[in-house]
């Protein structure tokens, strides 16, 4: 178990840092955030979860054509996929038309 | 291979970029642009130049454009339908909607590959069950603050939840360990849904927001096990910063509300106190008319708006603004104090607001707004009751006791504009109506506010 984990670590070990640096980043860029942005932020944050679309897309696209169930589910990850990606963007940028700043 | 990756180096650097702008009024707008167009290049990129281990390049590319037409005609539909009171609810839905990807992808690899590597089994595993999670739950959320689904509150639920929560990592490890066996599969992928189901089920209204800022982190923690799987970097990167910048966020919410996340989620709002609610009797409120009430404010020097989800539903965002600038004419000085969890999602009340055009320098946070509410000669509060409940500071046994309100009893005089004398999100009684100093305005919040402004106009 410890010699598998070991090799783990080694075999991952790029990703580990990317994982780890990334958690950090994250919290670090948004700390400062205003309530007001709280929902604008959700919402754009929410849009770019959306990148699990180029999994859908990686799918849907080395599936055999004679594999229907996966060219069916892969079609249908592609579309909500999609949906998430447009329709979060969309939104936030919606609401962040409404903040204009007047002087 | 290069280009892809510049490409994927691109998206992750845009999302990066994009998150730290959108913490900025400033910025923002430019940040969801950037991260936007930081998405489209790495989808771009790999439409066009994605190959699998095998060198094969992206096949069946008809099918996936025709599939994208689809998703962003039906996703621009919605998002630019969808009113802005409805705002949380929508980006629960595009939130489910991203777990449902990312579970169906668990799903394809999990029976396209047979793979035999231990990590990659329980990779594919954990994505099935957070995306589920993800889904299920967006969905119960959404419906929730759609009023489609009301809350079932039990005890038993919330045993079953630990069981079901159980029994799924169990069929996860035995899963992994027989990666050839499909039915654990199965079994986890309907597990995780009902889970993600009755996980939501309880949990009442007003702590809504949190949930779906919580599923919004676990969504981005799915997509990163994608990324994971397909060692894709821009997933990878993506999808964790959402579910650290999301988990953060969630964080911030509770510290709002001034409520742990475990109690949100063990679910004890809104299920009446230990002591039950204080029986507030037979008193009686005091009335006032529109006519007094404009005189009210004319005179006074400062006057502090409180908004609430009511004014939200009443679409009286516009006619408030009109209120607001016509006693600014008359030197009257105006404010907006903004709870934190007012409306119905953190921030919710400010886009609301900002789209009826009111600058935001006017939009005072809770403790600037309380620090100034002693000067201030006169709180309307529309639409709004928990966030100004007293018994959130007074009555230890009320389930909001502890959450940070307004302060409006600090004020000289408090207009109170509702429908009638229900009940708050939270469902339960407010003794601020009751109050010496509280003048009820009962009425539809437009009404109401468009009285009010014709009233103004003639003195």
């Amino acid at each position: 178990m410890w010699q598998d984990f070991a090799q783990f670590f080694l075999d991952y070990r790029d990703f580990i840092y990317v994982i780890i640096l990334s958690i950090f980043l994250g919290i670090e860029v948004i700390s400062n955030v205003p309530a007001v942005l709280h929902t604008p932020l959700m919402s754009g944050a929410n849009a770019i979860h959306g990148v699990v679309i180029i999994g859908a897309i990686i799918v849907m696209g080395h599936a055999s054509p004679d594999d229907t169930l996966s060219l069916v589910l892969g079609f249908l990850a592609v579309i909500l996929g999609t949906l998430n990606v447009v329709g979060g963007f969309v939104v936030t940028n919606r609401m962040l038309a409404m903040f204009k700043r007047k002087k | 291979m290069f280009w892809l990756e510049i490409a994927y180096l691109i998206g992750s650097l845009s999302f990066i970029l994009g998150l730290k702008m959108l913490s900025n009024p400033d910025t923002a707008k430019r940040g969801n642009l950037y991260a936007g167009i930081g998405m489209g290049i790495a989808i771009l990129g790999t439409i066009l130049l994605h190959h699998n281990s095998e060198g094969q390049s992206i096949g069946n590319i008809s099918w996936i454009l025709l599939a994208m037409a689809v998703g962003t005609v039906i996703g621009y539909l919605l998002a630019m339908k969808v009113k802005m009171t409805a705002m949380p609810q929508m980006v629960s839905l595009f939130n489910g909607m991203g777990g449902a990807c990312a579970a169906i992808i668990s799903i394809v690899e999990y029976h396209g590959h047979h793979s035999q590597d231990f990590w990659l089994i329980l990779v594919i595993y954990l994505g099935l069950v957070i995306g589920s999670i993800s889904f299920a739950g967006s969905m119960v959320a959404y419906g929730k603050l759609d009023d489609r689904i009301k809350d079932i509150r039990a005890n038993w639920l919330r045993i079953l939840n630990l069981v079901i929560l159980a029994v799924i990592v169990i069929l996860v490890v035995m899963g992994v360990t027989d990666p050839g066996n499909s039915m654990f599969m199965w079994a986890t992928l309907i597990l995780a849904l009902v889970y993600g189901v009755f996980f939501v089920m309880p949990i009442g209204g007003a702590d809504m927001p949190v949930v779906i800022s919580l599923l919004n982190s676990f969504t981005g923690m799915a997509a990163a096990f994608g990324g994971f799987l397909y060692s894709n970097q821009v997933m990878l990167t993506g999808g964790i910063l959402v579910g650290s910048a999301g988990t953060i966020l969630t964080i911030l919410m509770c510290t709002a509300m001034n409520r742990s996340l475990l109690s949100v989620l063990v679910g004890s709002f809104g299920g009446g106190g230990t002591s039950g609610p204080r029986e507030l009797g037979e008193q009686s409120v005091r009335e006032i008319q529109g006519t007094d009430a404009a005189i009210l404010c004319a005179y006074a020097r400062r006057v502090a708006i409180i908004p609430g989800y009511g004014l939200a539903v009443a679409q009286a965002q516009h006619i408030c603004h009109e209120f607001e600038r016509i006693l600014e004419e008359k030197g009257v000085e105006v404010y907006y104090a903004i709870h934190p969890v007012a409306g119905r999602m953190p921030g919710h009340m400010n886009v609301l607001l900002a789209e009826a055009d009111v600058p935001y320098p006017k939009l005072l946070e809770m403790e600037e707004a309380n620090d100034l509410m002693p000067q201030t000669d006169v709180a309307i509060i529309i639409g709004a009751n928990d966030v100004v409940n007293p018994a959130a500071e007074t009555d230890p046994g009320s389930p909001i006791y502890g959450m940070p309100i307004i302060q409006v009893t600090k004020a000289d005089n408090v207009i109170v504009m509702k429908r009638s004398m229900g009940k708050g999100y939270a469902g339960i009684e407010n003794e601020l109506f009751f109050a010496p100093k509280t003048r009820m305005l009962f009425g539809d919040a437009k009404q109401s506010l468009s009285n009010l402004v014709s009233e103004l106009k003639q003195i």
